[in-house]
């Protein structure tokens, strides 16, 4: 599989509108289609909007193929023979409800990531409405093996390098962003730490990294869009516009990864039985500290 | 003294903010603004963004005088009407107010001016559901800290563009977006009484309130460490206690719990609830 065309949705959504939000969710698959996008990843919470607070039991859904919202987005997956990420709210059979993420391929729910990291500070309320989420895995696509983070995930180190150690070669961040931190630079501060950071595991773990993010408002905060995509080496392959709704594409060079990696075998070297030990002597050895799982 | 910058890109807070009226206004329907323009700078700024977000034929312009109002505030909005191209009416309050003020004659400025703010409301909210706008509000983030507004007066309204930009910040950016020099270059004032200026009345300045409230508010600084940044300690004293005295005015009046489920408390959903 020598290349892959990835589309990276920037969208509005309605508050709590699931139905109207699917609308716009299979308008723009068939743009994309149209556009040759092989592969198309929404924001997270793309499905619902974002700060749902007691909305949150009213929109969730399941990823199945009886589910009236996911029986439309997989008939569409097989139909335009495009892969989808779509955000979500996810109810278990428990009724524990999940910031989550799906991937979707040729009529088949392939993977659904539960958020792990909630953040619930500053502006953030996550964790008063919606259960952790506990693993990170990577997982086999017709494109490859892929990883899935939402956020705040990726604001901890761990989980894109656990999806790293499980041998993702692209990762799909979304993300539905709060724009904050306005002063004389030409982009906010929250835009800025999050490309810092995606180029960092690009660079770090000589993979590809893509990112997208939520446009528009929710009462008064702003989210800037701006989607992204690194390649193995670092290099920023494509830019979307800050706040405003577009469909960004790019194409994924995957023999990127044989030629950098032959450069720079730091997947070849990483010592992960060694980061295995320490943690398991750190984590025993802190009996004052409180695990948090 | 650390140095404390509060420049802002303003092409970057104009996109933001112009998106933020056109979009909160919109999704409830509406595709108008109703703004009070009190030929200061602040409302001058906020009309500005509603114009450029809704074009200047959906933005009312109320000019709304007391007797004792300076001619030239007047003056100043209409240059700022003219420049825009949006409608406009003037509704003098002197009407209004008299018989009110008349009945307590030793009323103090504080509650004449307070009056004053709350007949503008009564204006404003009138010419909303007239022109079938939204209330456009002007505070800024100085006023909203310091408390220096009047409850269910100038402080009531559908949705504030300005009210996480400090003056110092409303000043750049109305530079940025033309607001005529007269209104950018005289000293701020409510205007409620001949003479007066915000600087006198609250005993401060701008400049060194803004940069104060910056590293109290924003950069979280304990009062004890802008003291050793350089601010007089009784000014720091002065502003923490102005900042929490009027936080009363920052939030929705108190509801007594007694059910399981109560508003603002756990009855909790975006006002952009289902659009």
């Amino acid at each position: 599989m020598p290349a892959l065309t990835l589309g990276l949705a920037q969208i509005k959504t309605k508050l709590g509108a699931v139905q109207a939000n699917l609308e716009k969710h299979l308008a723009l698959i068939d743009d994309a289609a149209k556009a040759g996008v092989q592969l198309l990843v929404f924001p997270e919470l793309s499905l619902t909007g974002y700060v749902l607070q007691d909305l949150v039991p009213t929109v969730a859904c399941a990823p199945t193929p009886d589910d009236p919202v996911f029986s439309q987005l997989l008939a569409v997956s097989r139909a335009r023979n495009l892969d989808l990420v779509v955000g979500f709210v996810d109810e278990d059979q428990r009724n524990r409800f999940y910031i989550a993420s799906a991937y979707l391929s040729q009529g088949r729910v392939v993977h659904v990531h539960h958020k792990v990291y909630l953040p619930t500070y500053g502006l953030f309320d996550e964790g008063r409405f919606f259960a952790w989420g506990d693993a990170v895995r990577a997982f086999d696509t017709r494109f490859g093996r892929l990883g899935m983070l939402i956020c705040e995930d990726f604001w901890h180190a761990s989980a894109p390098y656990l999806l790293w150690l499980d041998g993702a070669d692209v990762m799909l961040f979304a993300s539905a962003s709060p724009g904050r931190g306005l002063n004389s630079a030409p982009t906010l501060e929250s835009a800025r730490w999050v490309e810092h950071v995606l180029k960092a595991y690009a660079s770090l773990f000589t993979t590809f990294v893509a990112h997208t993010n939520k446009v528009g408002f929710e009462d008064g905060l702003n989210f800037w869009g701006g989607a992204v995509a690194f390649d193995p080496n670092g290099d920023q392959l494509v830019q979307g516009p800050y706040h405003e709704e577009a469909l960004v594409v790019t194409t994924l060079d995957l023999n990127q990864l044989h030629r950098t990696r032959a450069r720079l075998p730091l997947l070849r070297d990483e010592r992960h039985a060694l980061v295995a030990r320490e943690i398991a002597r750190i984590t025993a050895g802190s009996a004052g500290a409180r695990d948090k799982g | 003294m650390t140095n404390i910058s509060l420049d802002i890109n303003t092409d970057l807070a104009r996109q933001i903010l112009t998106q933020f009226l056109r979009e909160e206004i919109t999704r409830t329907g509406l595709s108008r603004a109703v703004v009070g323009l009190s030929g200061g700078i602040d409302s001058a700024l906020a009309c500005c963004l509603a114009a450029e977000a809704l074009g200047p034929h959906n933005v009312l312009a109320v000019c709304m005088p007391y007797r004792t109002s300076a001619a030239e505030s007047l003056e100043h909005a209409q240059l700022l009407i003219a420049q825009l191209g949006v409608p406009s009416l003037t509704v003098p309050i002197t009407d209004m107010a008299e018989p009110l003020l008349n009945r307590f004659p030793d009323m103090s400025n504080l509650r004449r001016g307070n009056i004053m703010a709350r007949l503008r409301m009564i204006v404003l909210y009138d010419q909303s559901a007239a022109f079938g706008g939204l209330v456009v509000g002007t505070g800024n983030k100085t006023e909203i800290m310091l408390g220096y507004s009047t409850l269910f007066g100038d402080s009531a309204h559908a949705l504030n563009p300005l009210g996480d930009l400090y003056k110092t910040q409303v000043r750049q950016l109305a530079r940025a977006l033309g607001v005529p020099a007269p209104i950018l270059d005289k000293a701020p004032s409510a205007d409620l009484w001949p003479g007066q200026t915000d600087e006198a009345e609250m005993g401060l300045t701008y400049a060194r309130a803004d940069q104060l409230l910056y590293l109290l508010v924003d950069q979280r600084y304990k009062p004890e460490e802008c003291v050793a940044a350089g601010f007089d300690a009784g000014f720091v004293r002065t502003v923490v206690d102005r900042l929490r005295r009027n936080h009363f005015k920052r939030v929705m009046p108190l509801v007594a719990k007694l059910s399981n489920r109560t508003v603002g408390y756990d009855f909790l959903y975006l006002r952009d609830w289902g659009t």
